[in-house]
């Protein structure tokens, strides 16, 4: 299998389903001329032109509310959304319309529509309004479907079925992952959403990561082998989240930790341990441990940005702290 | 307006029969949410029939258009069926929606109706995306965008106009001016004395519109709707128009005197319409007496049929949020 970068298989994701569906197109500031802020659209607007790769002004309502005018219209619209943050601008185009359309007109009416948006803040300290992990959010939001983008693998089979999905999908992209490298399929693929991966198989914890914390729970559970058996599950949903492989999983370990960079404060790795000690309760043998961000924006100094963000450290903590293991 | 009499006599007719149709859907609903008899809050259309139907009879089936939370006459202007319309605002499920919609969401798709709209100021938004849609499917359609004065404060009506120009897209916004965002007088909102700069710091063509006379909105509809086909961009039409209600049924209007109303009443875009009709001889007396009584029948019939038509059933409250399949 060939190995690409996150960022190529992004770009491919959006290239093959322009290619196969006439009525995609993708809109945004400078997605077209520029190539995307990260680069990501370079080369699309030379294959498909400004009438499918349309430069905006810094305009996010209007970006993501004509998505959902042209979804409800016909078309299957890809918006691009600088970074998470500013999806607070287009916010209500996302609750108040997208996600609510098909609901509120009576099942009759579909809304396909993705949303790609940058989140993640860890080692770039591009500080407080460039940094947020805001998945949890939208997750909040009935209607709109939430998808992670954290492997290379998932990023080009999640992103072609997000673009193939009927409903409002907001599928984002961690900033430190897009030079990451992985093995891709040749040929063209597409991963269910809805469907968890476990990414490696342990008898005696489990951990549930996301994003840049899947990788560092990976190598974490590498470095605790021989003592600790560490199973590593990736989510790569959260709307609509697996639970039953999820619960599977904390059956047979007995132990979770729930990893994800959001805030913890009523966020998604507090949602997945509810849910978890819900399925599985007497199952387990600890209660489920939480890692994330406390209660603050984040920072820009580097060691105050480090302190706040958890990474594997935070992972390999939160594992040894659980009783009696 | 002798000309618009002489050029379109039959269209006039037919729109003064849809404005007394609007108007009698709306007075029945006023007494139907007086009787308690509907859930939640109504926002009628009552003194703005002349804008709904003049600019809905400049598009055709296949144009779109979105709305607001005072949306009723628009829908009927569209063409929408006043049963379903009636049902939706009991929350039955022979309503437009399955009783998920209410009055504020009513919506059909099929028919270009984009949707009635909670919040103030979206539907600009949506409104170049349909006209994306439109010109991605190499259709000739447009879309109407109606507003209100109230939103010209919200900043998403901005983004909307400047990317709709910037982008060439067959859009018309229609911001109708009914002297009151909610319960604020639009002095009080706006720092600008009329909306026609709006349109012109955007680069559009304007056009201020009497919204109390359906002949001036219908052509000024007509020839923004020309444009847009053509391929020559959006438009800004400002329709100075009054709503004879408050805000929400049950609204005592403290913030305005019963004289302001008379002035406006005396301007009433039925009655006008009626007279100069009949002035013209393209009705008579005996024509209007039927139109009245047709609506009244037909919103008659509307309200037994949504008192008559059942309750959804409690399982669909959570069916319909996604697509089945993946």
């Amino acid at each position: 299998m060939p190995e690409r970068s996150m960022r190529d298989a992004i770009t491919e994701a959006l290239d093959e389903e322009l290619e196969r569906d006439s009525s995609t197109y993708l809109i945004g500031e400078d997605v077209a001329d520029a190539g995307g802020s990260f680069g990501l659209t370079r080369g699309l607007l030379d294959s498909y032109g400004p009438e499918r790769v349309i430069d905006t002004p810094i305009s996010e309502a209007a970006i993501v509310g004509s998505s959902a005018g042209a979804a409800l219209t016909g078309s299957r619209p890809i918006a691009e959304i600088m970074y998470a943050d500013f999806m607070g601008l287009a916010a209500d185009q996302v609750m108040n319309q997208a996600g609510l359309f098909k609901y509120m007109f009576g099942g009759d009416a579909s809304v396909p529509m993705t949303i790609r948006t940058v989140n993640g803040g860890a080692g770039f300290n591009a500080a407080a309004q460039h940094s947020k992990s805001l998945h949890g959010l939208f997750m909040h939001m009935a209607g709109v479907r939430v998808v992670l983008a954290s492997t290379v693998y998932d990023a080009k089979g999640l992103l072609k079925s997000a673009i193939r999905c009927d409903d409002p999908v907001v599928f984002f992209e961690h900033m430190g992952l897009y030079n990451r490298k992985g093995e891709i399929p040749a040929e063209s693929y597409t991963l269910p959403l809805g469907e968890a991966a476990v990414e490696r198989e342990g008898d005696d914890v489990t951990v549930v990561a996301t994003q840049q914390l899947l990788h560092d729970a990976l190598n974490v559970a590498e470095t605790l082998s021989g003592d600790i058996s560490v199973e590593v599950i990736n989510p790569r949903t959260l709307a609509p989240l697996d639970r039953e492989t999820l619960a599977e999983s904390a059956k047979k370990t007995g132990r979770v930790v729930v990893a994800d960079e959001s805030l913890i404060r009523n966020g998604p790795a507090s949602y997945i341990a509810g849910r978890i000690e819900e399925d599985a309760f007497y199952h387990l043998e600890a209660p489920v441990s939480v890692v994330g961000v406390d209660d603050t924006p984040i920072p820009f100094s580097p060691p105050l940005a480090d302190a706040v963000v958890p990474d594997a450290e935070a992972i390999e903590n939160a594992i040894t702290a659980l009783p009696r293991l | 307006m002798p000309e618009a009499v002489e050029e379109y006599p039959e269209l006039l007719a037919e729109q003064l029969k849809e404005m007394i149709l609007i108007r009698e859907f709306e007075t029945q609903v006023s007494s139907l949410f007086e009787a308690n008899e509907l859930p939640g809050f109504v926002h009628l259309y009552i003194g703005q029939e002349a804008v709904g139907v003049g600019a809905c009879s400049a598009i055709d089936d296949e144009d779109y258009i979105t709305s607001t939370h005072r949306g009723h006459g628009h829908a009927i202007a569209k063409g929408l069926d006043p049963d379903r319309m009636m049902a939706e605002l009991f929350g039955k499920e022979t309503g437009y929606c399955g009783g998920k919609s209410g009055s504020m969401h009513i919506a059909d798709v099929d028919k270009g109706m984009l949707g009635a709209n909670g919040i103030v100021g979206a539907g600009p938004t949506l409104a170049v995306g349909a006209g994306l849609s439109i010109r991605q499917r190499q259709s000739d359609a447009v879309c109407l965008s109606f507003f209100g004065e109230g939103a010209m404060a919200e900043g998403s009506v901005h983004e909307a106009m400047n990317l709709a120009g910037v982008l060439d897209l067959p859009v018309v916004f229609i911001c109708e001016n009914n002297q009151y965002g909610e319960m604020t007088p639009a002095a009080n909102q706006h720092h600008v004395d009329g909306f026609a700069t709006r349109g012109e710091t955007y680069g559009m063509p304007t056009e201020m519109v009497d919204g109390m006379v359906v002949q001036d909105v219908y052509e000024a509809t007509a020839e923004a709707v020309e444009r847009a086909r053509s391929g020559d961009g959006p438009s800004l039409l400002v329709c100075e128009t009054y709503r004879y209600h408050g805000h929400y049924e049950g609204d005592p209007t403290r913030y305005r005197t019963d004289e302001e109303l008379e002035q406006w009443q005396a301007r009433d875009p039925i009655e006008s319409l009626e007279t100069t009709l009949l002035d013209a001889g393209t009705v008579d007396e005996d024509n209007v007496e039927a139109m009245r009584e047709g609506a009244t029948d037909r919103i008659d019939e509307a309200v037994e049929f949504a008192r008559e038509s059942t309750f959804p059933a409690e399982e669909t409250a959570f069916e319909g949020v996604y697509t089945e399949e993946l």
